[in-house]
């Protein structure tokens, strides 16, 4: 399950990034995916329901970069 | 470093702002003269958004008690309800909340924003967690924050995602707090509560907080807000609002009717350590809420206003957000046209609030609207032609 996150969060960003700019780890999501506080909720819910798992809002205010988002659903999927 | 670079994006999305006109977070009125009428830029300018549901706060009455307060008892406490901030007057409000709720305790604040934090804060302990709608006000995130408890979201409105995310946090130990609003102040739509309170009651230590900042006064047959028209208030554990919308003056309350509430007086440092209101505040607010109980007319106006206003927008062609209530938001298509149309619209003498991403739910772009019980037919049918006039219709 923990090595499927990647290839799923970064499917999942795609509807997130109208420009279709080349998404990596760096790629930073306000500045480039224009994902802001409250948008990152929504794209967190729906990795939740993906994986089933439960992120807590206060590491989703801590996110800066899809690398960040990758790593944080990662721990929790393992945790779970 | 400078210590303000991180706000750079901010600033160059306001000065953007800036060059197409007028400053929407920043319009000053020169004049106030009533609860619907102000002089901006020179231009007498009808208010539409300024969450002044009823129109009290120029009503004689209200006016009165808060100067006779000021004059008898001063212009402010200097210190707090746990030091030497407790007056007659604080507890005669309580006790007019107890009564106006039917609830066994009432606690008021110094402000809204202080009800949310204190009462959230304090509720929730470390080993519990906080469920939180997503469209939830910025108090009610910060008061998730101040908690030691972790925050989980759901999404807004849907009960079912609620259930779904108590059924995974089932085995965590400790208590879930449910926080919703009644009436959303953005787009102005109402929370499903009877939903709401049906899941809360098939999960083992769920707790139901719901804020009814913007429908108190409105919603309900004695304006409790929408859990009393809804008919579930009972299943409502804790009630926060605010004194700044229907009861017209600043400050905020929380109600309950569970034994221990008032051991928030005792932990909610937003309580314990701010000053407590004022007492022209405490005063116009004893007055305001007497005259919510007894002119039910206010309540009739209010919604005669809001679906004149809905339904005249509607037929011009705008895309409203909600159904008929005293919060009208108008979708626009993008930054650029809400810009300008906030701009004509100003110009023309109408003054409604401005709403763009980042932050609005959904990345919304909103004209938002509030009416009030003092509003005048001719005054709603005025902004209904201005906004057919200025505002571009969404494509």
């Amino acid at each position: 399950m923990a090595q499927q996150v990647e290839p799923q969060v970064l499917a999942l960003l795609e509807r997130y990034n109208p420009k279709k700019i080349e998404v990596t780890r760096e790629t930073a999501l306000g500045d480039d995916l224009n994902i802001d506080s409250v948008a990152a909720m929504d794209v967190v819910m729906e990795i939740e329901d993906m994986f089933e798992i439960d992120v807590p809002i206060n590491q989703v205010a801590d996110l800066r970069t899809v690398g960040d988002l990758v790593d944080l659903v990662r721990r929790q999927v393992e945790k779970d | 470093m400078d210590i303000f670079a991180k706000y750079a994006e901010v600033r160059a999305r306001h000065a953007r702002l800036l060059e197409a006109g007028a400053d929407p977070f920043g319009q000053r009125i020169d004049e106030i003269r009533s609860a619907t009428e102000a002089v901006v830029d020179g231009r007498p300018t009808i208010l539409l958004g300024t969450n002044n549901y009823l129109g009290l706060t120029f009503d004689p009455a209200c006016r009165e008690a808060a100067a006779k307060a000021a004059l008898e008892q001063g212009t402010g406490t200097t210190g707090s309800r746990v030091a030497n901030g407790t007056y007659g007057l604080h507890q005669q409000v309580e006790a007019g909340f107890r009564r106006f709720f039917d609830r066994r305790h009432a606690i008021v604040f110094t402000t809204g924003y202080q009800a949310n934090l204190a009462t959230i804060s304090a509720l929730a302990g470390p080993e519990d967690v906080i469920l939180s709608d997503a469209d939830n006000h910025a108090s009610i995130w910060d008061g998730c924050r101040l908690a030691e408890a972790e925050t989980f979201t759901f999404r807004h409105n849907d009960p079912d995602h609620l259930d779904k995310r108590l059924t995974r946090l089932a085995d965590r130990p400790g208590c879930r707090l449910i926080v919703v609003e009644g009436l959303y102040s953005m787009r102005g739509d109402t929370a499903p509560l009877a939903d709401f309170v049906a899941v809360k009651e098939r999960h083992p230590n769920a707790w139901l907080l719901v804020d009814e900042a913007h429908s108190t006064g409105v919603y309900g047959a004695h304006g409790r807000g929408v859990g009393e028209a809804l008919g579930c208030e009972k299943g409502i554990d804790f009630i926060v609002g605010t004194f700044s919308k229907s009861l017209a003056g600043t400050g905020g309350f929380a109600v309950s009717d569970h034994p221990d509430f008032e051991l928030l007086r005792l932990t909610a440092k937003p309580y314990m350590f701010a000053a407590s209101p004022t007492p022209s505040s405490m005063a116009s607010t004893g007055e305001a809420l007497r005259q919510i109980e007894t002119r039910p007319a206010l309540r009739e106006a209010i919604w005669a206003n809001a679906r004149r206003l809905h339904e005249g927008l509607a037929r011009s062609g705008f895309t409203l957000c909600a159904g008929v209530g005293p919060v009208v938001a108008v979708r626009m298509p993008d930054v650029e046209t809400t810009v300008a149309a906030w701009n004509a619209l100003i110009r023309a003498g109408v003054y409604v609030n401005f709403a763009i991403p980042p932050g609005t739910p959904g990345g919304l772009c909103l004209l938002r609207c509030s009416v009030s019980a003092a509003h005048t037919a001719g005054q709603i049918d005025q902004v209904i032609e201005r906004f057919a006039e200025v505002a571009s219709l969404p494509a």
